[in-house]
């Protein structure tokens, strides 16, 4: 469950970079660490914000996890239907259940791939 | 039956396991000149010499003085039911309790009190309640440090200086700047207020009625605030808030007051009751517990703490307060004080009370030397400035049986004349009329 045309942060979020837009989500090991989702808090539409800094969190009815920025930007889009419907993350954590988009400013840095993330998970999860 | 928590075989059976030949010992890291000198313990009593004692000693109070002391702090009429009910056994508890889904009846009663100052402060969400009016503002503003990130709170000097004080000592080591906005002659200055507020304020906070008495109206400089992505918080008076306009109206994020006056008696500084109530934006940076209502798996109404992700048992270092309880069994009078009271009674008693204010004002400012401090509209409480030190004319006045106030001085340099006064449904204008007479003769 770790996509290979994806970028990773090491706290689990992942990024889709197209242009000088990125997608931004957590990854399926995330949300299977946390359990139900029940609330997603993200930032506002023109917040900016630096690679590794808070951005938001999220909230299962076990746990609070901050999600961080894996890039640094300004925020042009948040999935508003997480407000609603915050079990999205963990039905389709690639797809419907992506958090918000960035305008990147600079080149992403830092970011994992396929490979090295899974060695990532692999490790976390023994 | 007394109580010995350890017998003597108990003690040397402990001290044996873990190898202390004494308590002495076990104390011996405590050094000579830091344990106290002698306990001084007089012999036991019977119950009934303990209580003729504490009956001399409660005999000591002043209970009997016609009192029009306010500041934060009201003597409204509590109705007996208020008493009857929450003594109850079943109530009879002063927490939010452990296991709480295990009591039903006591969730039941925080959520109706939730939805009643919700209600009343024209507001989204309530919490169950914190210590006081005081901490209640403290957890405000540190709800807005977190929401937004900043660190700049923009107070006026018009919210009561109990609270300032308060709020001074609260945040003294944190990263966290209190900027004071000048009250006008006991106006709150909301131009000045407006002006202060830039890109780096987290929060303004305000009160309604102001700390002099004066009422106003928050909306414009609410907007402000949001213009500015700053939260704003507003301080009311529950009783009032029948009457005025509310800060849900106001369009104030945060919505705090002092819950004394709903069904609580005056009792040297509490127990008292925090209000807290917010917008659904702000609610997930709300501190303390909270109940919702659900159903269970057979379709039943039931109640349980909700938005737990926010408390420290879930959240640990990063929880939004370390509070976690309330103030249950003070909650739970204000919610019945409410519901005694209902909508109308409520209103009446706000009424009554504006009005004793009102004739109280009219007879004192007519006192030659007496003039009106609180400009515009105000409710049940005014400043006035006296031709004499405030602090005399309240001494004279308390030794012969009546307290006429709170002295301005004591927290406003420059305002040691000035004399707040307040009145509730409970004044008379019997007493009024000996209170402005009494002034006359102090004054002369």
């Amino acid at each position: 469950m770790i996509p290979k045309d994806l970028l990773y942060a090491k706290s689990h979020e992942w990024v889709m970079v197209e242009g000088d837009i990125a997608t931004v989500g957590i990854s399926h090991f995330a949300q299977e660490q946390l359990g139900d989702l029940t609330f997603v808090e993200l930032p506002e539409v023109g917040d900016t914000f630096e690679a590794g800094s808070e951005m938001g969190s999220v909230e299962s009815v076990k746990a609070a996890s901050e999600i961080y920025a894996p890039v640094t930007g300004e925020v042009i889009e948040i999935n508003e239907a997480l407000e609603d419907a915050p079990e999205k993350v963990n039905e389709e954590p690639y797809g419907d259940g992506w958090l918000l988009k960035f305008k990147i400013k600079g080149d992403p840095e830092g970011l994992l791939d396929a490979e090295a993330y899974t060695s990532v998970v692999e490790s976390e999860a023994h | 039956m007394p109580y010995v928590p350890h017998t003597e075989d108990e003690v040397r059976e402990m001290l044996a396991t873990i190898g202390v030949d004494s308590v002495d010992d076990l104390f011996a890291e405590i050094t000579e000149d830091m344990r106290p000198k002698s306990f001084d313990l007089p012999e036991g009593l019977s119950e009934m010499e303990v209580l003729s004692k504490l009956e001399a000693m409660a005999a000591k109070n002043a209970t009997d003085r016609v009192s029009f002391l306010g500041a934060g702090f009201y003597d409204h009429y509590i109705p007996a039911a208020v008493d009857a009910l929450t003594m109850r056994g079943e109530f009879y508890t002063a927490y939010t309790p452990y296991q709480p889904e295990a009591s039903q009846g006591t969730l039941q009663a925080i959520f109706e009190y939730q939805t009643a100052v919700t209600r009343l402060l024209g507001m989204e969400y309530a919490n169950a309640s914190v210590y006081d009016g005081g901490t209640a503002l403290y957890e405000a503003l540190m709800m807005a440090v977190r929401k937004t990130k900043r660190r700049k709170i923009i107070v006026s000097e018009a919210l009561n200086p109990i609270y300032r004080v308060m709020l001074d000592s609260y945040t003294s080591n944190l990263d966290v700047k209190l900027v004071t906005v000048p009250h006008k002659n006991g106006m709150t200055d909301i131009e000045g207020l407006k002006n202060a507020i830039d890109d780096d304020t987290a929060a303004l906070l305000v009160q309604n009625p102001n700390f002099f008495g004066s009422i106003n109206d928050f909306t414009e400089l609410c907007a402000a605030a949001k213009a500015k992505k700053a939260v704003s918080i507003i301080s009311s008076y529950p009783v009032l808030q029948t009457l005025l306009k509310t800060p849900g109206d106001m369009g104030a994020d945060i919505a705090v007051a002092e819950g004394q006056s709903l069904g609580l008696p005056l009792s040297f500084g509490g127990p008292y009751l925090g209000i807290m109530t917010c917008t659904k934006k702000m609610v997930r940076q709300l501190p303390g517990r909270m109940v919702g209502r659900t159903k269970d798996s057979e379709g039943r109404t039931g109640y349980v703490l909700t938005l737990q992700a926010r408390e420290q048992h879930i959240r640990r270092q990063k929880a939004t307060s370390n509070i976690c309880s309330n103030q249950s069994l003070c909650a739970l009078r204000a919610l019945v004080h409410m519901c005694a009271l209902g909508e109308l009674g409520m209103k009446r008693a706000a009424r009554v009370s504006v009005e004793r204010a009102h004739v109280c004002a009219e007879r004192l400012t007519a006192i030659d030397g007496v003039n009106m401090l609180t400009q515009g509209p105000f409710g049940n409480e005014f400043a006035v400035t006296l031709p004499m030190n405030a602090f005399e004319a309240i001494a004279k006045l308390t030794a012969r049986g009546f307290v006429p106030g709170f002295p301005l001085g004591r927290y406003y340099d420059g305002l040691e004349n000035g004399l707040l006064v307040a009145c509730t449904e409970k004044t008379s204008e019997e007493q009024i009329g000996i209170f402005a007479e009494m002034l006359k003769g102090a004054l002369k």
